[in-house]
């Protein structure tokens, strides 16, 4: 096998895509020449409305379905041509999970560990005890799996995907179907696995989600990608909108105009605006400068902040419409 | 989100350094071998694989069962039809000898009973994991799509051996109770065989009640066999049942291939017996005669040949011939297909 050099920018990613495309033989074009990137120890956020591709790009990536244009490499190896060595080293959880309803909870992830050729039997045992009690299942691992709420499924499903320590997990909207609990404990271990070198490829249709574990993200809206970054540079270019709440409009914008602050829109009692860029030879502007030069100018100010700035506005501004439209 | 971004960077680093958080792994050995016991404990753990086997078990039982009050008046069963065909010579000879419950059986469950269970089996083997979603789980593992291929032919062949194995020791064991056992009289009517000692052999193996076999027993003359002789009837009842599980590898192979084809196990499994019902239908229309040496069951009852003496091998040949090419066309064509498959569901 060839051990691609630490310099080989294709060893340094996890993930990377080069036009890739598919298009279902009905003729949906589900993914339309996708150049993706993910670094090796990133929590990467795959952000997209249901229906955007998401699924069909990490079908790709694992070598279930062929790409109709373009390639992709896992690890640094190309795929499907090196699943057999790649794979190995990837858990995946791919749309939900799926089990033998006839089978144990505990049956269930030694099938699968059976299926994997680098997994040592001498082990099974031992390792399909540890997923169990990693995701919390070990007192229903006797239960069969038909009798499994959603939830349990999906961290059996999960429990599947760390039979062995793995260079990569792939999870496919690993929260769907669980409870508030369920969600934070799936974060956390999503955190932890970071922690431990682990890159985290996570698809997500809720921006909250990726937000809160996530390093980078990408965002998808009709099988094409619209950016990628870190999640910090993503919301940067929404970040610090100043809003100020006044009875006094007027004066306030040609206050904030002195000042530099752009994209001034003034809405009744509402004013917003761009801050300016901080960097260069100026000085960033300080909020508390700012604020009491509108009081000197007789501004009386209700409210003054920045809003937060979240991946929603993003988003909104990257696709001029909300979140949760489907593709 | 600068605290995230820095968190970032470190993990980052982290994992550039120990990028041997997994260090390479090799398949082991008898990896392949593993993954064929997986897939033969769940396919027989499976409680309905255990009811085919169960229904299949139960027909000798029956039959023997049926054949017993029919004769109970004294009559002997199938006059005026036995000799016709090779199926109902095996009944007729029952209530002489139990041992021909178990031909009779093999015979009456050759045509539909074996091959429906084993279109059940095959047609799932593929589709239903395909259904279920499980078979994207074992292509990640990676399971390797061939290897994976050739873990399910093999199961299913052997699941057309357990499936003829069942029968017969059902047969063996109902015929052994209900009907007196002795030397079994060939078809060409020269006696070679001590049957009631493979009879009690296979019973004995299969677990059944002692207490079956003790009854027969009394019965049973049992013929001073020499070892040639005892050695000759072993040969001849592990060749009926090695052929009869032989018969159904053709159409074991089309479910196969079918079950490649769709994501519906069970659109899978009706589409297999349908195939197999329409091809005994059109083996039995005359005019189709030119095509009939070429359809999976044409020389399914050949089996009884390997009870004449001598053998007639020209019927067994051309079945052996035809069963192996099911299996060579088929078992490419699933191979092709299946590796070349989207796996979307
Ligand atoms: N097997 C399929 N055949 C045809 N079209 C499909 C298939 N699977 C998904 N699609 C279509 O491809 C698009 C992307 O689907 P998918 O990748 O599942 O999106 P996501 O995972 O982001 O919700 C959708 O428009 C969907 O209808
Ligand atoms: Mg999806």
């Amino acid at each position: 096998m060839d051990q691609p050099s630490a310099e080989d920018p294709a060893a340094r990613a996890a993930v990377e895509t080069r036009g890739l495309t598919k298009r279902y033989r009905g003729g949906q074009l589900a993914v339309d020449s996708l150049d993706l990137t993910v670094p090796r120890g990133s929590v990467f956020g795959f952000l997209g409305p249901n229906g955007s591709g998401k699924t069909t790009t990490i079908r790709m990536l694992m070598g279930l379905i062929e790409p109709t244009a373009g390639r992709a490499r896992l690890l640094g190896a190309p795929m499907p041509r090196a699943a057999r060595s790649v794979l190995p080293r990837v858990g995946a959880l791919i749309e939900g999970p799926a089990l033998y309803p006839f089978l144990t909870g505990r049956d269930n992830l030694v099938r699968f560990d059976a299926a994997d050729p680098t997994a040592d039997p001498g082990t099974r045992a031992a390792r399909v005890s540890a997923a169990l009690e990693r995701v919390g299942l070990t007192a229903a691992a006797r239960k069969k799996a038909r009798a499994y709420s959603l939830g349990m499924k999906q961290r059996l499903g999960l429990a599947a995907a760390l039979l062995q320590p793995r260079e990569l997990l792939v999870l496919d909207e690993p929260t769907n179907g669980l409870d508030p609990q369920g969600m934070r404990e799936i974060r956390t271990l999503v955190r932890e696995l970071a922690d431990d070198g682990t890159t985290v490829f996570l698809s997500s249709h809720l921006l909250d989600e990726i937000e809160q574990v996530c390093t980078h993200a990408a965002v998808m809206t009709q099988g094409r990608l619209i950016v990628q970054g870190t999640v910090a540079e993503l919301a940067a270019g929404s970040r610090g909108r100043l809003s100020i709440t006044t009875p006094d409009p007027a004066e306030a914008v040609r206050v904030l105009k002195e000042h530099g602050v752009t994209d001034i829109v003034a809405l009744e009692e509402r004013v917003t605006g761009e801050l300016p860029a901080s960097g260069g030879s100026a000085p960033p502007l300080d909020l508390a400068d700012l604020n009491a030069a509108l009081v000197r100018a007789g501004v009386r100010v209700r409210a003054f902040g920045t809003e937060r700035a979240s991946l929603e506005d993003a988003f909104v501004a990257l696709t001029g419409e909300g979140f949760d439209v489907a593709g | 989100m600068s605290r995230v971004e820095a968190g970032g960077e470190a993990r980052m680093s982290k994992a550039g350094g120990g990028s041997a958080g997994a260090p390479a792994r090799r398949p082991g050995p008898l990896w392949t071998l593993a993954l064929f016991r997986s897939e033969l404990g769940t396919t027989f753990r499976r409680w309905r694989t255990i009811a085919l086997l169960g229904v299949l078990a139960a027909i000798p039982v029956l039959v023997g069962i049926a054949v017993k009050i029919e004769t109970s008046d004294g009559g002997s069963f199938g006059q005026g039809r036995g000799g016709d065909g090779e199926g109902p010579a095996f009944f007729a000879q029952i209530t002489n000898n139990g041992i021909f419950l178990v031909f009779a059986s093999l015979a009456a469950t050759l045509p539909v009973f074996l091959p429906m269970a084993i279109g059940v089996i095959a047609g799932d083997a593929v589709a239903g994991e395909a259904g279920s979603g499980t078979l994207r789980y074992l292509l990640v593992a990676p399971a390797g799509r061939t290897r994976l291929l050739l873990a399910k032919f093999t199961t299913v062949m052997a699941f057309c051996l357990v499936a003829t194995l069942v029968v017969a020791a059902a047969g063996l064991a109902t015929g052994a109770l209900l009907f007196p056992l002795g030397d079994v009289t060939l078809i060409s009517g020269t006696t070679v065989m001590a049957f009631c000692l493979v009879a009690t052999l296979v019973v004995a193996a299969a677990g059944l009640a002692t207490g079956a076999l003790l009854f027969p027993l009394g019965d049973v003359t049992l013929i001073s066999g020499t070892t040639v002789s005892f050695a000759d009837g072993l040969l001849r009842a592990l060749a009926v049942a090695g052929l009869v599980a032989y018969s159904l590898i053709g159409i074991a192979t089309v479910g196969l291939f079918i079950s490649t084809l769709t994501n519906s196990g069970i659109a899978a499994m009706a589409a297999t017996v349908g195939l197999l019902v329409t091809v005994q239908i059109l083996d039995t229309i005359p005019q189709l005669h030119a095509i009939q040496p070429y359809l999976f069951p044409h020389y399914w009852l050949s089996f009884a040949d390997v009870l004449r003496d001598p053998v007639y091998w020209d019927q067994l040949a051309k079945n052996f011939g035809l069963q192996a090419l099911y299996v060579a066309v088929f078992g490419s064509a699933a191979w092709a297909r299946f590796t070349a498959k989207d796996i979307t569901v």
